[in-house]
């Protein structure tokens, strides 16, 4: 298969701060890759090294069969890149935007339109609005047309999703879908672990190292152990009992309910009879299935020798 | 019964010819934790800048901790605290001279400042981190010192605007512990999110569309209602009823 992106034991320091450990991936031609971390994992650092805007201390990295320290020039026609922090110019009208990308690169919006035709639709109505006045939904659909109108190979997307509410970044991610029958490689970062299912293969990044590369299903498949789901009406106190119980090997909220896992992997009564005889009568006890983010949090532990026992 | 601390009826707040807040009413309780969700523009800041003080209504009867959102601010926002992701705390002071600072705003006493400092440090395992600057500290521990600096005071409300964005899924399940440990204690928090699986985590939730709120229940209850699995689900129904 052919390769959008080849990384090789890149790292990337900032002052004592070591940003990319050691990083290793690859990204096919025509997949959606996300890359999935908190805050300061190193998502931004590395995208800026795959966009040319940074060279890295030590590894290689080849886009699009292209070095991406020395063929920089040609790589970045050929790149897609939207920031994470909203960067087109507020005082021009999206239509200048558009305009204005569109002939930076060297083309026009007539040429690429279908290409943007499904998302630009959208705020076409508002085309003589200033980028400055539009809602946050609108300004990502702007900012989306502008790194796709010069038709790149690889499109980048740092954090689109931020700070849009949901129905926004459904519709976000089902315009991403429709990219594909262009074939264009995108890779995409989020900080939340409810999108790696709309990406092909997705990295789990923390602290500047890769936890995990893989299929979402395969990552959720990776979790060891069986997982419960405890449910009460009193949720904190339901949290500090399950910690006190040393047949608890980790306890987490999640929503709802609680995310436990078992030191001796199999449930019996006793859990229950141990929350009833500690107060809890309510509790409902279910086996669950392993999403995302309890993988990550497996890795984390594993990684960290963390532990959330009391 | 259930005790009341913040209560709206009927809360009209226009913006020229633009109504941002249609006639609002709710109630939220002491020690309930409360989802305020909605899409963007759909009013909620509009709302929260009124619940804090911030903001007169056009329209309509407002009471938050006790005090009238006319006639009253001041007093409302002594007994109020307020966090966001974006800025909290200031980057170029120490943790120590943040939380005398917070201190003297909210106007507690230097006695009593203190004492709630060391009781903060050592809650959080702060101490080492006590003359760093804020600068200098991981996003997580930034993000858990600005949550109990917002709560110094033992205020009635605590408002969380969208409180654990982009942290790690340890920090944001520690983040929500301390939110139960908050709760237990009796001070109510009131919660908005873009992240719909943050909202499970609350005691009830409202959802707004067009300045009006248009669902407002428990979460289970909420997805029982509109056959749903997810919150996310509820919020898409309402927010695209024609999909």
């Amino acid at each position: 298969m052919l390769k959008a992106v080849e990384s090789s034991g890149i790292s990337k320091k900032f002052g004592p701060t070591i940003a990319l450990d050691n990083i290793s991936f690859s990204v096919n031609e025509s997949e959606i890759f996300g890359f999935i971390g908190p805050d300061g994992a190193g998502k931004t650092t590395l995208f800026r090294i795959i966009t040319t805007l940074l060279l890295p201390d030590e590894g290689e990295m080849s886009v699009l069969g292209m070095d991406s320290t020395t063929d920089y020039k040609e790589l970045r026609k050929n790149i897609g890149y939207m920031p994470g922090r909203f960067s087109l110019y507020q005082d021009l009208s999206v239509e200048e935007n558009l305009n204005f990308f569109a002939t930076v690169f060297g083309t026009t919006v007539e040429e690429n339109y279908e290409l943007i035709s499904d998302i630009y639709s959208h705020i076409e109505p508002f085309k003589k609005r200033l980028a400055g006045k539009l809602s946050g939904g609108m300004k990502q659909k702007l900012a989306l047309s502008c790194a796709l109108i010069h038709k790149p190979r690889l499109l980048i997307l740092d954090e689109p999703t931020t700070g849009v509410d949901a129905v926004s970044r459904s519709e976000f991610w089902d315009m991403l879908g429709k990219l594909r029958k262009y074939n264009i490689t995108i890779i995409v970062s989020t900080p939340y672990m409810d999108e790696a299912i709309r990406c092909d293969r997705v990295a789990l990044i923390q602290n500047g190292e890769i936890l995990s590369i893989d299929t979402p299903q395969n990552i959720k498949a990776g979790f060891s152990r069986k997982l419960f789901t405890v449910k009460s009406a009193e949720k904190y106190k339901l949290i500090k009992t399950l910690r006190k119980n040393p047949e608890i090997l980790t306890a987490y909220p999640f929503g709802d309910s609680i995310h436990v896992t078992l030191n001796n992997n199999t449930l019996d009564n006793s859990l229950y009879e141990y929350l009833v005889r500690e107060g809890i009568g309510d509790a409902v006890i279910m086996e669950a299935e392993a999403g995302i983010e309890d993988r990550f949090l497996e890795l984390m532990e594993k990684d960290n020798g963390i532990t959330n026992k009391a | 019964m259930n005790n009341t601390v913040i209560s709206v009826h009927n809360l009209v707040k226009k913006f020229g010819s633009f109504t941002a807040n249609d006639n609002l009413s709710f109630e939220v309780y002491a020690g309930e934790i409360f989802g305020f969700l909605g899409a963007n523009g759909a009013g909620k800041t509009t709302t929260i800048r009124i619940l804090s003080g911030l903001s007169i209504p056009t329209s309509g009867e407002v009471n938050v901790a006790g005090f009238d959102a006319y006639s009253q601010t001041e007093q409302i926002k002594k007994n109020i605290g307020y966090m966001c992701q974006k800025f909290s705390l200031y980057e170029d002071l120490t943790v120590k001279e943040n939380i005398i600072l917070y201190g003297g705003i909210y106007g507690m006493s230097k006695s009593l400042i203190r004492e709630r400092l060391i009781e903060l440090l050592a809650k959080l395992r702060f101490q080492e981190y006590e003359n760093r600057m804020i600068s200098d500290l991981p996003p997580g521990l930034r993000q858990k010192l600005a949550f109990s600096v917002a709560v110094l005071h033992e205020p009635k409300i605590v408002f969380l605007d969208e409180p654990t964005g982009g942290v790690d899924p340890i920090t944001r399940r520690q983040f929500w512990e301390s939110i139960y440990e908050t709760a237990s204690r009796g001070i109510t928090v009131f919660v908005t999110t873009h992240y719909m699986d943050e909202a499970e985590y609350c005691d009830r939730i409202s959802i707004m569309n067009d300045g009006k709120i248009v669902a407002l229940d428990t979460p289970e209850r909420l997805k029982k209602q509109y056959n749903a699995t997810s919150v996310e689900e509820v919020f898409i129904k309402i927010a695209r009823p024609d999909t």
